[in-house]
């Protein structure tokens, strides 16, 4: 039965992995054909997207009327519009342009999501427990979890640009893991066998998975900001995307939730660690890189506060706390000797 | 805009052309003091305490990993001793790490002070006065109505009202006509004070955190027992194999009380290739006996610690404890005991150290391996493949000489040096390693006497802790928690409605807002109570 549902597992994370990158392949075609259209039609693209958000201004009121307390700021209402102009105006001239694209790629990541998270599941069920007790399975949870938290925004706000990232990394991180990590499904040592695995762990995936849009978004805006200034000439697509201003507050917003779920995976970690080794805290190597990627991202939240700060400054803290995040899980779990070693390597 | 923001807070009036006066010394207190409560400042020392503590995971640290920092020392002593120096083996108690830390809760402190003062002002402060321009602020919206000033103002703030602000109405005709209150014409309302409430709150809480850890350290302490199946242990400074009292220990505080393992089971993996002889749960069954009580029957597991009155006892390690039997050539014992040996490796090969000081004509000592369950290499050499006890042997090599136990310096039960010794049993001697299973009994050489395996039961280690204060740093880290929840997630807000005549006797209804933080949602939200209001408002029908 195990080697059963450890096969379907691994039949689903390769199919997964051959989906994604399709829609890899086609998120970045969407973008190079952004870049490529004429500097002319994206300027037209842009003075109808001023008309589009004039429009949405005056029929705001409708929109909030109906939906309460909608989190959509109306600077957010004004970026969805443009999209839907651009949209239907590609339907309403035929040409089908890059949205055609993103839409394939749309629906081919969501299908790769779907394979990817049958794979997760299999595993557990042939584990007989949660699927991430060691790297290899913490990888293929946290990588399904990463590309959840980029669907799910998607109905919050209009990400699909970072499809690209996602899906690049979300190959990149399951490739790693299936030739590298791999390792046969074995039993909890008692250690681990805890509600806190459940709990901690999964906190921190979901922590992850937030960091990793927002890191993405704060690259975009660091682009953004490059092109503004004259440089880039070739990445044209940039110019399609929301202003380096609106990427930096839909980051710290992400950010924002990844510092909770990080601050609370700290915590529950304390609790755990208190049961299983008699300390809530002891500067284990894993212990010391959840506290400076804690300390990295406060630092972050805090430069948004401080003048001068704003901008790229954070941003660039925001990439350096997912960074720290990346090496936590991979240099630390494999070359760090510590308590957390779990990798099963 | 908040005074009692640091001026370089990203909400706080641009810094006009500066005016340099000299500065006295409390001129120069103040100047460092502003340095210090700055938000740039604070920004410096959160990245540089997230800097300072990488290279506590670089190198062994004295508290989580003793012994690798002892194996650094010896592989590379110069290195090991610049690190010394700049005490990286102990960096988060050194003088830099702490440094940096308390600078950032002095500068945490500073800011906390004044802005929960100002916090505890505004709470009990009515909303400010309806600025004169609405239009230049956020979310500006109006609508027209035919209704009464004072009907419009009164639903506003019934409906501000509803919606958790506070409210205060306001007539913009007080100014110009000094001393004539007119009619109420706008309604102020503010809301989400509990979003700096839980700022405080949380900075606070982590001030408790960081007094609740010291206060732990300093009072608590912890120590390491080895027990065998049978024995006991009682609660006192002098049983235990290693401890590590705070500061403020004294050794009255030790509550007095015994535990007597009883058995030690262990469920091994025997089903899964890939997982063979992986331990899969340890059961400590011990009796522990408090003074003036009866014995209890309790169990210690892993995850599952025992607590005792003040203390916790958690179950860290187990292996092997031999029980050797010497006898001299007349057959009487003049050693047997059990003897706890260091685990090697996942299948439980252990170094065993047994050491005879009495009795015999000379001083013995033996090292040797335990292999739970033999096999043997094609090289002959022993080895285990499974941490039970299905096929134990324990080899020994035997020593005469001075063990160096009577001239009062300190040694470990864990190692013995063999430079002055001699071999007389193993591969060095005449005579072969001695290899027993238990039962075996094997004369020593030269006609010293014999050695027996006689048993062989497990040991663990226990972990006793003490830490008063432990739960005090959970309660504070659930209100940092619940502090960093409202605070990043309630918006605070000013919201405006002001009437306005038009001049045919209706009214033009103005709407705005100003955020006070973060808050993306405060557009929609000026819009959606204009629109309520505006439901809400009686129509006239024009005649």
């Amino acid at each position: 039965m195990t080697e059963m549902f450890v096969s379907y597992s691994l039949v689903a994370v390769y199919s997964a992995m051959g989906v994604y990158t399709l829609a890899f392949v086609l998120f970045a075609v969407d973008l190079a054909r952004r870049s490529a259209a004429s500097p002319a039609d994206r300027l037209a693209a842009t003075t109808e997207v001023r008309a589009a958000s004039n429009a949405a201004v005056s029929t705001a009121s409708g929109v909030a009327a109906s939906g309460a307390a909608s989190p959509v700021s109306g600077g957010t209402t004004s970026v969805l519009e443009r999209e839907t102009g651009r949209e239907s105006d590609a339907a309403a001239s035929g040409s089908k342009k890059g949205p055609r694209y993103l839409r394939a790629a749309m629906a081919l990541i969501v299908l790769a999501w779907v394979l990817h998270v049958a794979a997760v599941i299999f595993r557990g069920v042939a584990a007989g427990r949660v699927p991430w007790a060691n790297m290899f399975e913490f990888a293929l949870t946290a990588t399904a979890i990463i590309v959840g938290v980029f669907l799910v925004t998607q109905f919050w706000q209009d990400l699909r640009f970072l499809g690209v990232f996602i899906s690049g990394f979300a190959l990149v991180a399951l490739g790693v893991s299936t030739t590298n990590f791999y390792v046969d499904v074995v039993p909890l040592p008692p250690a681990l066998q805890s509600v806190w695995l459940i709990i901690h762990v999964f906190v921190a995936t979901l922590g992850t998975g937030f960091f990793a849009l927002g890191a993405g978004l704060s690259v975009v805006q660091l682009l953004k900001v490059r092109r503004d200034a004259g440089g880039l000439q070739r990445l044209g697509f940039l110019d399609t995307l929301p202003s380096a201003e609106k990427l930096e507050n839909s980051a710290y917003r992400l950010n924002v939730i990844g510092f909770v779920f990080w601050t609370f995976t700290l915590i529950a970690g304390a609790i755990w660690a208190e049961r299983a080794w008699g300390r809530y805290w002891g500067w284990d190597t894993k212990e010391v890189w959840t506290f400076i990627i804690w300390t990295l991202f406060a630092g972050y939240i805090h430069a948004r506060a401080t003048r001068g700060w704003r901008g790229s400054r954070s941003a660039w803290l925001a990439i350096i706390g997912f960074s720290a995040v990346i090496f936590n899980f991979t240099i630390v779990n494999l070359f760090f000797k510590g308590l957390h070693s779990y990798s099963g390597l | 805009m908040d005074s009692s923001r640091p001026s370089d807070h990203i909400d706080s009036a641009d810094p006009q052309t500066i005016v340099q006066p000299t500065l006295g010394v409390v001129g120069y207190l103040r100047f460092f003091w502003r340095q210090l409560t700055s938000m740039r400042t604070a920004l410096f020392l959160l990245l540089l305490l997230a800097v300072a503590a990488i290279p506590g995971s670089l190198v062994p640290q004295v508290s989580s990993d003793p012994n690798g920092v002892i194996q650094y020392r010896r592989n590379s002593p110069d290195v090991a001793a610049v690190l010394d120096a700049l005490q990286v083996f102990t960096t988060y108690t050194s003088v830099w790490f702490s440094a940096i830390y308390l600078l950032l809760f002095v500068s945490l402190i500073g800011c906390v002070i004044p802005r929960a003062k100002h916090h505890f002002d505004a709470l009990r402060a009515r909303p400010p006065r309806t600025p004169a321009k609405l239009s230049r602020l956020d979310g500006f919206t109006t609508r027209e109505s035919s209704a009464d000033t004072a009907v419009i103002v009164d639903s506003a703030e019934l409906l501000l009202r509803r919606e958790g602000y506070r409210t205060e109405r306001y007539s913009s005709t007080d100014r110009a006509a000094a001393g004539a209150r007119g009619e109420p014409d706008s309604v102020s309302a503010e809301r989400g004070y509990a979003r700096e409430t839980g700022n405080l709150v949380f900075h606070t809480a982590l001030i408790g955190v960081l007094v609740a850890v010291g206060i732990g350290g300093g009072f608590g302490y912890s120590g390491q027992r080895v027990i065998v199946e049978g024995e006991a242990f009682s609660n006192n400074l002098a049983n235990y194999d290693s401890f590590n009292p705070g500061r403020f220990f004294e050794s009255s505080a030790l509550e007095p009380y015994s535990i007597a393992l009883d058995s030690f089971e262990v469920v091994y993996e025997q089903g899964n290739l890939s997982a063979l002889g992986l331990a899969l749960d340890f059961t400590a069954a011990v009796t522990t006996t408090t003074q003036g009580a009866q014995p209890q029957a309790a169990q210690i597991k892993v995850n599952e610690p025992l607590s005792i009155g003040q203390m916790q006892v958690y179950l860290l390690g187990n292996g092997y404890a031999p029980v050797v039997t010497v006898r001299d050539p007349d057959g009487t014992v003049v050693f047997s005991q059990p003897t706890a040996c260091l685990p090697q490796d996942g299948n439980l090969t252990s170094i065993c150290i047994i050491k005879v000081p009495d009795g015999l004509d000379k001083q013995i000592g033996m090292r040797g391996f335990l292999y739970p369950t033999t096999v043997a290499l094609e090289t002959g050499a022993l080895t285990s493949n499974f941490p039970d006890l299905l096929n134990p042997t324990l080899t020994l090599e035997v020593y005469t000489g001075d063990l160096g136990l009577d001239n009062g310096t300190a040694t470990s039960a864990y190692v013995i040096n063999t430079d002055s010794l001699t071999q007389i049993a193993g591969r060095e001697a005449d005579a072969a390693t001695i290899a027993l299973t238990p039962g075996d009994s094997i004369e020593l050489p030269n006609g010293l006497g014999s050695v027996e395996l006689t048993a062989i039961p497990r040991f663990v280690s226990l972990d006793v802790h003490h830490d008063p204060s432990q739960l005090w740093v959970l309660v504070f880290s659930v209100l940092v928690v619940a502090g960093l929840l409202t605070s990043l997630y309630i918006p605070r807000r000013r919201v405006w409605v002001k009437v306005v005549a038009n001049a045919d006797g209706t009214h033009a209804i103005e709407y705005a807002g100003l955020a006070r933080g973060e808050d993306p949602g405060l557009d929609a939200a000026v819009v959606a109570i204009a629109e309520k209001h505006s439901q809400a408002l009686p129509i006239r029908l024009q005649s």
